[in-house]
């Protein structure tokens, strides 16, 4: 090329390539006591959270040594007497979650739907709030309302389940006779149902949020075609959105699982407290694990404390696990990328 | 349009030879436009008729023809009745999909308002029970110190209670809120490679159960370091339940600044900190509000923290460090755990005060955190505008004493 004008870069095309410029920040006293404290603050957070499930593992070594591998299978609960074991407990803790999780799981994806699917649009944002306010009621107004109305109201369904499918083992209550229509209403009361459906109340706006969450990032492109195509709203929502959502909504139902395993005082208010296996939903007598530690805290022996934190151990790591997985549900559903929780 | 046309038309048929039908008036109007939402005449009717005869044939069911009882009972049958009858009526006249989008959007409706009814059934069973106790005024403003357990209901208040619960939140606002924001800005504005690490433990902590937070404080403060139960160690244990919801919510806000003001800030020759501290921050100041309010609601329902480390007293008392100290939700849920009915009813109307603060903590949230990210409000756009006009002469004081020394500026 016959370049007559001098173009000062091209001049030195001959050059060898000139090298990327090295890019050097030189951060002043203010930036290096900014970023230490910054980072000093991360660390306190790390280090306390850290050292609540340190503590707990440490307290609880003397007492799993004592015990070994039946600590997860022993039933009674007297650590004087070293017969100790979370397996009642632990039992009682997974039914509750699990009849939470039953009852609360299709309100919660109903509502989530009728949010963003069915309800009209000036009332969204409000139907939005009331749910969060769902989640922000706290758990001891829950318990006094379980306690004192639901209750009441749920023993005559407990006993109509009892009579007709009573020949199936979860619903079998000892001690009921269903030919005697007199028979006091005490063995259905205080059981895992009912606990069950107060700790649903709590777990039902937080798997809510998330699949609304989901179901609102359903691509308009794909639920336009489906309507194009002829669809109706609900099979749009059949072929679209609850496929879109899947992540979604397996996470959220666990995360809400995760909140109902550790759930206390609504539960500690309602059931009565056994340190017997029991299947039987209906029945009163069911036991959870925070309950027990919210029961036994003020035994003043070092060694029943011991055996109290490695029972809260064992609740720790299942609400763990439950909580990552339904994490890694979320994160990696098609519409996770940009979701919380 | 097609009126137009057809008018055309009939003048062309006067001059050409082709004839061409003349058109009825009826089809020259355009056709109505056809109704894509809302519901139709028959919908409502159809709805209607199966509540009705639903709620009937319930009534025949539950009175006359078989046993059954209950009122939960009774909605339950109804409602599958309804259901059913709801389905019956629409196939007379729709084709199957749309019977099944209509039962469908009647399912997911219905269960949408058992949900808003359940919660409106909680606030206005727990404010019906604790009427009795709520409308005397020494509920506010007496402690439980002298009250005997069978004392009638113009004895005794919660204010040991109100003063506890405004003491432990103040004192986990302290501990939380600079640790929490802190560590927020750690996670989005340092380089730090242990970010992932701190943001997965904290999203750990938010599942902690919160007995297990209360156990926690109960072995190491209460047990190991000797401190007597107190309003102080209730607190810590507050805040660490507090703590990790205060700081995914901050993270949540921060991450929503946008870029662009911090390069531009930086562009300007600001240090990082400065940017932190009065553009990042100040950007998301309601939001950060909200992340802090939410958490405080989160901390003022805990019972199960407070019940171990608190322990508990009917006395009026204001020092966190030494005595016992109860909370709202605690004295709640000693005072129903009595089997006296003038306890239990103050025990609801405790609680009833507890949703109340509750209610308004979470308007306020709402409220303040309604507003995205960055958009002022007028006040704050005043101010900021105000702000300006002085940097302006400023600035203008600062070129006009560098014209004068055109040297130094290059």
């Amino acid at each position: 090329m016959d370049v007559m004008t001098s173009i000062p870069g091209v001049a030195a095309a001959n050059a060898p390539a000139p090298q990327p410029r090295e890019l050097h920040a030189h951060p002043g006293r203010g930036d290096r006591y900014f970023n230490r404290g910054a980072s000093l603050s991360g660390l306190t957070v790390l280090s306390v959270m850290a050292a609540v499930g340190i503590f707990l593992g440490i307290q609880a070594w003397q007492a799993l040594k004592a015990t070994g591998f039946s600590f997860l299978t022993t039933a009674e609960w007297q650590p004087d007497t070293n017969k100790f074991g979370i397996a009642e407990v632990m039992l009682g803790t997974v039914l509750i979650a699990l009849v939470a999780g039953i009852v609360a799981f299709p309100i919660a994806m109903s509502a989530a739907l009728f949010i963003t699917e069915v309800a009209p649009k000036w009332l969204r944002s409000s139907l939005v709030a009331l749910v969060d306010l769902m989640a922000a009621v706290p758990s001891v107004v829950y318990g006094l309302w379980g306690l004192f109305l639901l209750q009441g109201q749920v023993v005559g369904v407990s006993r109509w389940i009892n009579t007709w499918f009573g020949w199936i083992p979860f619903f079998a209550v000892d001690g009921a006779d269903p030919n005697n229509p007199l028979a006091a209403a005490t063995v259905y009361t205080a059981s895992t149902l009912v606990a069950g459906i107060v700790v649903a109340m709590m777990v039902m706006p937080i798997q809510c949020v998330v699949m609304r969450e989901v179901f609102s990032q359903v691509p308009i492109g794909e639920r336009e075609g489906a309507f194009a195509l002829g669809s109706t709203r609900w099979g749009m929502i059949r072929v679209v959105s609850i496929p879109f959502g899947r992540g979604g909504i397996i996470g959220g139902t666990m995360l809400g699982l995760g909140r109902a395993l550790g759930e206390t005082i609504a539960v500690l208010l309602i059931i009565s407290p056994v340190f017997q296996i029991n299947f039987h939903v209906l029945q009163q007598g069911s036991n959870s694990v925070s309950s027990l530690i919210a029961l036994r805290y003020s035994e003043s022996s070092d060694f029943s404390l011991s055996a109290l934190m490695a029972a809260g151990l064992v609740l720790f790591g299942a609400t763990l696990v439950v909580n990552f997985t339904a994490s890694w549900f979320v994160a990696r559903s098609r519409s996770g990328a940009s979701s919380e929780a | 349009m097609t009126a137009a046309i057809s008018q055309r038309a009939a003048n062309v048929q006067q001059h050409a030879t082709t004839v061409i039908p003349r058109r009825s008036s009826a089809a020259s109007v355009a056709p109505p436009r056809r109704a894509i939402g809302g519901t139709s005449r028959q919908d409502a009717m159809a709805l209607a008729g199966a509540a009705v005869s639903s709620l009937c044939t319930t009534m025949l069911l539950f009175g006359r023809l078989t046993p059954l009882s209950g009122r939960l009972g009774f909605v339950i049958v109804w409602f599958l009745i309804f259901l059913g009858i709801y389905a019956a009526l629409l196939s007379l006249t729709e084709d199957r999909p749309a019977v099944v989008d209509r039962v469908m959007a009647a399912l997911l409706t219905s269960a949408s308002v058992l949900a808003g009814g359940a919660l409106a059934s909680v606030i206005i069973f727990v404010l019906w029970r604790g009427r009795t106790a709520l409308v005397h005024s020494n509920f506010f403003t007496q402690d439980l110190s002298v009250t005997g357990p069978s004392e009638p209901l113009n004895v005794g208040g919660i204010t040991h209670a109100i003063a506890g619960t405004l003491i432990m939140t103040a004192i986990s606002l302290v501990l939380t809120v600079p640790l929490g924001v802190a560590c927020a800005v750690y996670l989005n504005e340092t380089s730090s490679r242990a970010t992932g690490l701190v943001r997965t433990v904290v999203t750990a902590m938010t599942a902690l159960p919160s007995i297990l937070a209360g156990l926690f404080i109960f072995a190491t403060w209460v047990l190991i370091l000797g401190f007597p139960r107190s309003g102080l160690a209730a607190s810590i244990a507050m805040s660490i339940m507090m703590l990790p919801i205060i700081i995914r919510s901050a993270d949540v806000v921060l991450r929503l600044v946008p870029g662009n003001l911090r390069e531009a800030s930086a562009a300007l020759g600001a240090p990082q900190w400065r940017t932190v501290w009065q553009i990042v921050l100040p950007t998301a100041r309601s939001g950060l509000t909200t992340a802090v309010i939410l958490g405080v609601a989160r901390g003022v329902g805990e019972t199960a923290p407070v019940l171990l480390t608190a322990g508990f007293t009917n006395t009026m008392n204001m020092n966190p460090t030494t005595s016992p100290m109860v909370s709202l939700p605690l004295t709640a849920f000693k005072l129903v755990s009595a089997a006296e009915p003038n306890l239990i009813a103050r025990g609801f109307a405790t609680a009833a005060v507890l949703m109340l603060l509750v209610l308004i903590l979470f308007t306020a949230a709402r409220v303040l955190g309604g507003r995205p990210v960055g958009r002022l409000t007028k006040r704050q756009a005043r101010a900021a505008t105000a702000q300006s006009a002085r940097d302006r002469l400023r600035i203008d004081a600062m070129s006009s004493s560098a014209n004068r020394v055109p040297q130094e500026m290059s």
